[in-house]
């Protein structure tokens, strides 16, 4: 089986490293047209335009050609076809796969099926690996180290993948964490035992302005609609935070605030011209990371 | 009448396997992880019977089988305290206790509703760990875990 990646524990701390180091050499040198005989597929079962614009900005920059489609709805897969099927077919097509699916484990089903490198672009509520990648590089590309840094996550800690498995990523870093959130919102416990067990510091917190001082990172996310069952529980606690310009006086110089977008309320726009705003690096910052991913699977870099 | 022996009258087999001390309400999952269903051996079953420790419990009895080790940790999953004997003979010729089983495939349904082996026909994949003392099922696609009061079993048709 070619080797995939579907969650942020198939990497190595060594490989993380290693595809940063990448993701680096790419953000200095862009055009790098390695991959011009290749071709590409982002199949696209669910939409989410941000995230294929950057995977197949990363994949025409490197030179592969993509092919693919950006919704379900008119494909073979609406007319019942098994997942089975759409990829045995693609995989005879392409020399890599890069899939977003609403269903969660579909893409390490994807990845046991094909006989080309499947990356995850976010399997529902799952894993979205890339996206560790890139906040991994852009957490290094601020700091200029991963390790030791305090890092405050806020808002969203129960349902958002993306800060479970950043987490899980900087646990080999040697970090202390903040995790600043609404009661409803709390970081799960299984994610708070996997801590107590690698001995890593946190501590918890509701208030987002007494928790601004102390963390070398501010890692913002959205309350997402989408992922609650109850629109009551929702209202409750969307607009529960709002960070403004003028609550940030007394932040680290090297503070920088990620977000891996869109944002709502929880990031007012006045933040945008602070020295502290890092949100639209950041996902620039993705295209190089996915840069990196796609042509270590494929084993160029 | 019986004057409240504790005697069972499930008849005696000479040669094969006997499930003793199933909770009588697992009696059905338990004939559907080992596929009893289509077994053309001999079987007898028992249930609500009374248990000094289960308050009801169930009995299986199947004739000239024999069954493989990772066949019959399977049960351990819904029924963990079950008492395996081997017969020969008429004879208990060896016990076994049940063991969980370091990974799991088939049988068990992900409770996860968005989990992709609900949705498309797929083998379902777990492993088992344990948290403070229950058994979880942690699901090889979807990353969840299943608890195991929440396991439903996959029975075909
Ligand atoms: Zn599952």
């Amino acid at each position: 089986m070619p080797k995939s990646l579907i969650s942020i524990h198939d990497f190595t701390k060594e490989e993380m490293l290693h595809v940063l180091d990448v993701a680096q050499e790419f953000e200095k040198n862009k055009v790098q047209p390695i991959l011009r005989d290749k071709v590409i597929a982002t199949l696209f079962f669910e939409p989410s335009t941000r995230t294929r614009l950057s995977f197949e900005t990363a994949s025409n920059r490197l030179g592969a050609r993509v092919i693919g489609f950006s919704d379900a709805g008119n494909t073979s897969v609406s007319k019942g076809e098994t997942l089975k099927d759409t990829i045995k077919m693609v995989s005879n097509y392409v020399d890599l796969i890069i899939m977003r699916h609403p269903l969660e484990g579909a893409a390490r089903y994807a990845s046991e099926v094909a006989s080309v490198p499947v990356i995850n672009a976010g399997d529902g509520a799952n894993q979205h690996p890339s996206q560790t990648m890139l906040d991994l590089f852009t957490i290094r590309q601020t700091q200029g180290r991963l390790t030791d840094l305090s890092i405050n996550m806020v808002g969203d800690l129960k349902y958002g993948r993306t800060v479970h498995s950043l987490l899980q990523a900087m646990s080999h870093f040697n970090p202390n964490f903040t995790f600043t959130a609404p009661d409803e919102l709390k970081m799960p416990q299984e994610y708070k035992d996997f801590l107590d067990a690698k001995g890593i510091p946190y501590h918890e917190t509701r208030d987002l302005e007494g928790s601004l001082n102390d963390c070398d990172i501010l890692y913002m996310t959205r309350v997402q609609q989408e992922r609650f069952t109850d629109p009551m529980e929702y209202e409750k606690v969307k607009n529960t935070y709002n960070l403004t310009a003028s609550m940030l006086g007394g932040a680290r110089e090297n503070m920088k605030i990620l977000h891996p977008l869109p944002r709502i309320t929880e990031i007012a726009q006045d933040v945008d011209d602070t020295k502290h705003a890092y949100y639209f690096k950041q996902a620039e910052n993705g295209v190089y990371a996915r840069m990196a991913i796609i042509s270590y699977l494929l084993g160029y870099k | 009448m019986e004057k409240g022996g504790k005697e069972l009258k499930v008849s005696a087999i000479k040669n094969g396997t006997v499930l003793d001390h199933i909770p009588a309400n697992q009696l059905f999952k338990v004939i559907s992880i080992l596929g009893l269903k289509d077994c053309a051996n001999q079987i007898t079953f028992g249930t609500n019977l009374d248990s000094k420790l289960l308050g009801k419990k169930a009995i299986i009895k199947v004739a000239d089988m024999f069954f493989e080790e990772t066949e019959i940790n399977k049960v351990a999953l819904v029924a963990p305290d079950t008492k395996i004997n081997i017969i020969k003979d008429f004879e208990v010729v060896e016990k076994k206790v049940l063991r969980v089983p370091d990974e799991i495939t088939g049988i068990v349904k992900c409770a996860n509703p968005k989990c992709v082996t609900n949705h498309e026909p797929i083998t379902t994949k777990f492993s088992t760990e344990y948290e403070n003392g229950v058994l979880k099922l942690h699901c090889h696609y979807c990353e969840k875990n299943t608890g195991s009061d929440n396991l439903k079993i996959i029975t075909e048709n």
